[in-house]
């Protein structure tokens, strides 16, 4: 029986263990060092994310006043992260239209309220550091982790332009290899680890966006199994009371 | 108890004794074997799931959108803005998940001990109706968030009905009610899956528990605890439900609410298997994903779907093999031919049979959630197939043959002689 | 150990699991009542709104839509204050004892400034919006000094909104909570800007 049980469990450990996400260009994802309960960092990713991203991209699931789950006054928000709408209770709306953006870039830009959901943490952290300069494509751009991808390189005034090489080459026994080599082109106004930083806190601001109960879940979570293991203590020795009488 | 609450349950049993009596026939009274095991808990529980959907689902059905339009952003509304909605809807996605864990695990205990067998066939058979009842139910829920996932799974299922030779196109068609997956599609599973499936998913739920207690529960020897009665013409072995298996299930609710609440409130996307990452895209008919599986309880099926290859440039072939994947489990009691019901008196064929059955439906559904060329490329002596598919295939030839081989290795397998009582 | 002794502990073991069990239920049901609280989309659909009174003619009638409900401002003249006066003993609650507004409307007028009474137009009888009578006599009778007149049940309001006796509303219309911005914008559901 107990061996049974291991076999069992083997194809289960196999599809937990692999990966689920994987890059579409192969590109080598990283780990996004982010922590959800940074509210200082939260609060500069939010801070980079009206500037940098709310222009084309929306959030239209996201309300402005539930920033103050982030320690932020309802006048702080106002004043420091409201640019497009005017009530705190309205949703991070985009200025630009779905049609104008479809026009200007091909695809209108999606919304992002859950995109850290959808791609992940560490795929957008990789993502949003992997814009290169490329003759080739209509906006100038392209992106190491998205090969043509729609979108220019929104923060490329703080990272600067990178050139990327990417060479191709075979072994002795025919296995593929990649190699990405990075050029600077021109200096951004960070350095790499202040752009880094940039990005990390603009992700974690991201993932916080995508479940905004997800630091609070877990601390319930918590309260909840404690709750289970009062309960169980009773429950069990009821139980073991009542089941004396089996014999 | 006051006397005046006494006196008020006097004078409604009074007036309505069917209470009492219909409680003390399915609890107080009925007597079930007293050597139960960890794998009874699973019945309960899968009443407990039963129960927390549609309690959830309640709650659910408040606040969502059933339009194309609107169904996506009204479960992200549900998430953020409705107070407490979060843990609903998580309540719910874990749930629909939990219920075919338990579910899997209850089928596999009546495998194991046999209750499918005689008496208690039609036990059986109403069980794989509600199972039955919950995949569609799951099909049609799946469409509700209206995600990428839940777009072009319902897509590739519903086309799965046209591949049927004749009426296949007009039938997926008719159930779309669209030339493709719809707001009219997503409209009526909307109704299927809040009305007419729990519907009769609740009274298949009764008749599969009236069978049950007509005949009597099986248990862990599988012997019939009913030949041996004392003298007040109760079962020598077995013990009333109430109270003894409602404390014990008691504790069995507890311990699956813990694990419960760990997977709600600390991995409630498990990783992509309860909660798909695709599905945090809206739903767009121009664009499939790059890889789409079934969720987690439906991959041993859609690999047996995937492993038959095509036939006259037909996909039927590969539907048949999944419906009867699902279908052949009906003749269960009848393929068995066993003289012993449980586990641990059959011989070495069955006990074989099974466990390979339980690593081939297990692979099957590991294969499921990936695409097929997870093993890379078998050598030049396959002809460079892919390696998942190939077991794939071997995989859905032990699955059937577990049953259609089974009337002859149960019959000649070497049983070994049955208890006269149940052994704790 | 006597049968009574073990009875006595199962009754305490039951006791004790029903009651962690209940506390715990109990628990697991806050969030299936609180999601038929408001949303939040809904509680940012009743945010407070800001009413522009600045093109509003003594003696007009300004409705705007708070929370989905009507809220009236009437820019009263000299004679509609005067109307207010010395019907007092025709009126129910003439001093507006009843808490149905803020204290800083709890006064003659019922407002903050004479001249504008700002009034939530629901009837509190069974919540029809009253018509507007502001004319005295006419078609209401000689002894209508000018109000409200709910056409559901014939509940009468004057132009202070407080319910004539006899009618079938209990108490006095609803003065939501307001506060002027500025001369000609009124804060309409808020007491103060920001809070």
């Amino acid at each position: 029986m107990k061996k049974l049980l291991v076999v069992l469990c083997a194809p289960l450990a196999l599809a937990f263990g692999s990966s689920a996400i994987a890059s579409e260009g192969g590109y080598r994802i990283e780990r996004a060092p982010i922590d959800p309960t940074d509210l200082v960092s939260v609060q500069a990713g939010a801070r980079t994310f009206v500037n940098y991203c709310l222009n084309c991209h929306g959030a239209a699931y996201m309300r402005y006043n539930r920033l103050t789950d982030l320690g932020l006054s309802e006048a702080q928000i106002r004043d420091n992260l409201m640019f497009a709408s005017d009530k705190v209770g309205e949703t991070m709306k985009v200025a630009m239209s779905a049609k104008d953006g479809k026009e200007w870039f091909g695809v209108p830009p999606p919304d992002l309220t859950v995109v850290a959901r959808s791609r992940g943490a560490d795929w957008l952290y990789t993502y949003l550091r992997s814009f290169h300069r490329d003759p080739k494509a209509a906006t100038g751009w392209n992106n190491a982790v998205f090969p043509s991808v729609s979108m220019p390189h929104a923060m490329w005034t703080l990272q600067g332009e990178k050139g990327l090489e990417i060479i191709e080459t075979k072994d002795g026994e025919g296995h593929a290899h990649t190699e990405y080599r990075w050029s600077t082109l021109s200096e951004g106004r960070q350095s790499t680890v202040q752009y880094d930083a940039t990005v990390r806190d603009l992700v974690n601001y991201l993932v916080y966006m995508g479940e905004p109960s997800g630091t609070k879940r877990k601390l319930i979570g918590a309260a909840v199994l404690f709750a289970l293991v009062v309960v169980f203590v009773f429950a069990h020795a009821m139980k073991r009371e009542f089941w004396r009488d089996v014999h | 108890m006051s006397s005046r609450l006494m006196a008020l349950w006097d004078w409604f049993d009074a007036r309505m004794p069917s209470v009492r009596e219909q409680w003390n026939q399915h609890a107080a009274q009925y007597y079930a074997p007293k050597n139960f095991n960890f794998w009874y808990y699973f019945g309960s529980l899968a009443m407990l799931v039963l129960v927390i959907q549609i309690a959830s689902g309640i709650v659910l059905t408040m606040h969502y959108k059933a339009d194309a339009n609107l169904a996506f952003g009204s479960v992200e509304y549900i998430m953020r803005d409705v107070p407490g909605g979060w843990i609903i809807r998580y309540i719910h996605s874990t749930g629909g998940s939990a219920f075919f864990a338990v579910v899997y695990l209850h089928m596999f205990r009546a495998m194991l001990y046999g209750s499918h067998k005689k008496p208690r066939e039609l036990v059986w058979v109403f069980g794989v109706l509600i199972y039955l009842c919950l995949m569609a139910e799951a099909f049609f829920g799946y469409l509700l968030p209206w995600g990428q996932m839940s777009y072009w799974g319902a897509q590739v299922i519903v086309n799965l009905f046209s591949s049927i030779p004749f009426i296949g196109p007009d039938l997926s068609l008719w159930i779309r009610g669209d030339y493709v997956v719809s707001d009219a599609t997503l409209n009526r599973f909307f109704a299927f899956h809040v009305i007419a499936i729990p519907l009769v998913l609740l009274g298949l739920v009764a008749v599969h528990l009236l069978a049950l207690h007509d005949v009597g529960s099986n248990n862990p020897d599988g012997i019939e605890i009913k030949k041996t009665k004392g003298p007040d013409g109760h079962p020598l072995d077995g013990i009333p439900f109430h109270p003894y298996y409602t404390v014990k299930d008691i504790v069995g609710v507890v311990v699956f609410l813990g694990i419960f609440s760990a997977v709600l409130f600390f991995v409630p996307g498990m990783g992509g298997y309860f909660l798909e990452y695709n599905n945090f895209i809206p739903a767009d008919p121009l664009k499939t994903p790059a890889h789409i599986a079934p969720l987690w309880y439906f991959t041993p099926f859609y690999s047996i779907l995937r492993a038959v290859p095509p036939l006259f440039n037909s996909v039927f072939p590969g539907v048949a093999m999944m419906g009867l994947s699902t279908l052949i489990l009906f003749f269960l009691p009848w393929l068995d031919r066993a003289p012993v019901k449980s586990i641990r008196y059959r011989g070495v064929y069955y006990k074989t049979a099974l466990s390979v059955f339980i690593v081939a439906f297990l692979f099957l559904g590991y294969l499921g959630t990936e695409p097929t060329n997870v093993w890379g490329q078998s050598g030049a002596w396959l002809g460079k197939a892919e390696r998942a598919t190939v077991a794939a295939r071997v995989f859905t030839v032990i699955y059937f043959l577990f049953f259609l081989l089974m009337p002859w290795y149960t019959a000649a397998d070497k049983c070994k002689p049955e208890p006269e009582r149940v052994t704790m | 150990m006597s049968e009574q002794k073990i009875d006595k502990k199962r009754r305490n073991l039951v006791v004790a699991t029903c009651a962690a069990g209940g506390v715990a239920s109990a628990a697991a049901a806050v969030p299936f009542v609180a999601s038929m609280w408001p949303s939040e989309r809904a509680k940012a659909a009743g945010a407070p709104i800001e009413a522009d009174i600045s093109k509003l003619q003594p003696g007009e009638l300004g409705i705007y839509e708070w929370r989905g409900k009507p809220v009236w401002v009437l820019r009263r003249t000299k004679e509609m204050l005067d109307s207010l006066k010395g019907i007092e003993d025709k009126l129910s609650d003439p001093e507006s004892d009843v808490p149905e507004q803020p204290v800083y409307a709890k006064n003659d007028t019922r407002s903050i400034k004479p001249e504008y009474a700002v009034l939530v137009g629901i009837c509190t009888h069974l919540g029809c919006s009253p018509t507007a009578k502001p004319e005295p006599k006419g078609e209401m009778g000689a002894d209508w000094v000018g109000g409200f007149y709910c056409p559901c049940h014939g509940s009468k309001f004057d132009l202070a909104g407080r319910v004539f006796k006899g009618a079938p509303a209990p108490v006095n219309l609803e003065v939501p909570p307001y506060a002027f911005l500025s001369d000609t914008t009124i804060l309409i559901g808020e007491d103060k800007k920001g809070a």
